[in-house]
């Protein structure tokens, strides 16, 4: 189990669009994903569970990863979130 | 496991399904202060002096004996009794039967940032409305990844990896006439120990994404008649893909439980395959539980049946040697 907290910089939160970015990018890890906000825990690769969330502008998150490739999981999605959900591709 | 906490702000206002009818009087600053427990003091022997065992960390219910008793007191003992009263750090005072306290009372009150309510409700029904809300929303919760439908009425969480099939079940279950409660995500609470009540979060109620589709609003598409917003958990089933070498339950005797929370619940893992007809299945499953419930037990019935059978061709086969 690897696990980072990041914190959520972009200004809207996490709506749809910024949702379907870090689930379709969860989904490219064979192993499970988690986020963490306030107790409840969320999975990763579901866009109404990362939705369900209501992560605000300012929240802090807990991305867990458990399984295959958790440890390189965790550095991509903690990095998109940082990255307000840029992919290096635009 | 967590805990909801609540607040005092909260009881004003409509509180879930009970309108406590709290208007407010004095102590508005205190109104941000926790409730820690569902119990609360009736302040009849305090008043009267007495104030060992004083429980001022519950909330303080003045009822029609407390506000009489009140009024026959001359102003000079109700300071000396309020000095004192209020010297303890005392969660609320709600007076019942829309009885107001007095101004003396409103001005210790709100000097001590003692939030004072009065309610239009009489006091043993308050008090029943008030324990229920606090234990409510104390009632240990997890959050569980699965859709909640309810098929036949009864409540069944469908779990599973991601991607098996769970929101697609769901949607042919909903299409049959059943009803949604929450996809993906499913807070479960655990009431009063004895049952599990599921429902979804409050942000995406009645949404659910298919693949495919992307979000649909199930309210909207399929109408109120297929969604409600809170369901008993009575049966578990887990999707899960089709293991050549695993055993799945062929009989049904035996019957499998899954924990949650610390209470069993009936519990079965169907197998996932192309061509099988898993909602059918589900629907099935839910008709099943409630025979048993009314005490009808498929699998012992025919068991029942075979042995009752064999055994009346073995008495058979002995009479007809024994008449030879």
């Amino acid at each position: 189990m690897t696990e980072r907290e990041v914190s959520v910089t972009s200004d809207v939160g996490i709506h749809a669009r910024p949702a379907m970015t870090f689930v379709k990018e969860a989904m490219k890890f064979p192993c499970e994903i988690f986020l963490v906000k306030g107790g409840i825990q969320a999975n990763g690769k579901s866009i109404m569970s990362v939705l369900g969330l209501a992560i605000t502008s300012g929240s802090k998150l807990i991305i867990k990863a458990d399984g295959e490739r958790e440890q390189e999981a965790v550095n991509v999605l903690a990095m998109l979130v940082e990255n307000d959900f840029k992919d290096e591709n635009g | 496991m967590q805990r909801d906490a609540i607040y005092i702000h909260d009881l004003l206002g409509k509180t879930g399904k009970s309108d406590l009818q709290l208007h407010l009087v004095a102590g508005k600053e205190g109104l941000d202060k926790e409730i820690p427990v569902g119990d609360i003091n009736r302040p009849g022997l305090t008043l009267a002096g007495f104030f060992d065992f004083f429980a001022y960390e519950r909330i303080q219910i003045f009822g029609l004996g407390e506000t009489a008793f009140l009024e026959t007191l001359p102003d000079e003992r109700k300071g000396e009794i309020f000095e004192k009263f209020f010297s303890y750090d005392v969660l609320c005072c709600i007076f019942t039967h829309s009885k107001h306290p007095d101004d003396i009372f409103r001005t210790y009150a709100d000097r001590n940032k003692v939030p004072t309510l009065v309610t239009d409700h009489r006091t043993t029904k308050f008090i029943s409305l008030l324990t229920h809300i606090i234990e409510d929303a104390h009632s240990p919760k997890i959050t569980v990844h699965g859709t909640l439908v309810s098929a036949f009425g009864i409540g069944v969480l469908i779990i599973g990896k991601s991607g098996v099939g769970k929101s697609e079940c769901a949607l042919e279950l909903i299409e049959r006439g059943h009803l949604l409660i929450a996809d993906d995500i499913v807070e479960i609470r655990r009431i009063d120990e004895r049952y599990l009540q599921g429902s979804g979060s409050e942000i995406i109620k009645h949404h659910m994404e298919i693949r495919g589709l992307g979000i649909i609003n199930v309210r909207d598409v399929f109408g109120i008649r297929s969604v409600r917003n809170r369901k008993r958990v009575e049966l578990v089933a887990e999707l899960e893909e089709w293991k050549s070498e695993k055993e799945y339950d062929r009989l049904g005797i035996d019957e499998q439980t899954y924990t949650i929370l610390d209470l069993e619940i009936p519990f079965i893992t169907i197998p996932v395959r192309p061509g099988r007809n898993i909602p059918v299945i589900i629907e099935t499953a839910a008709l099943n539980l409630r025979l048993k419930k009314m005490g009808v037990f498929s699998a012992k019935e025919l068991d029942r049946k075979i042995q009752d059978w064999l055994k009346s061709k073995k008495n058979e086969i002995e009479k007809k040697e024994s008449d030879d």
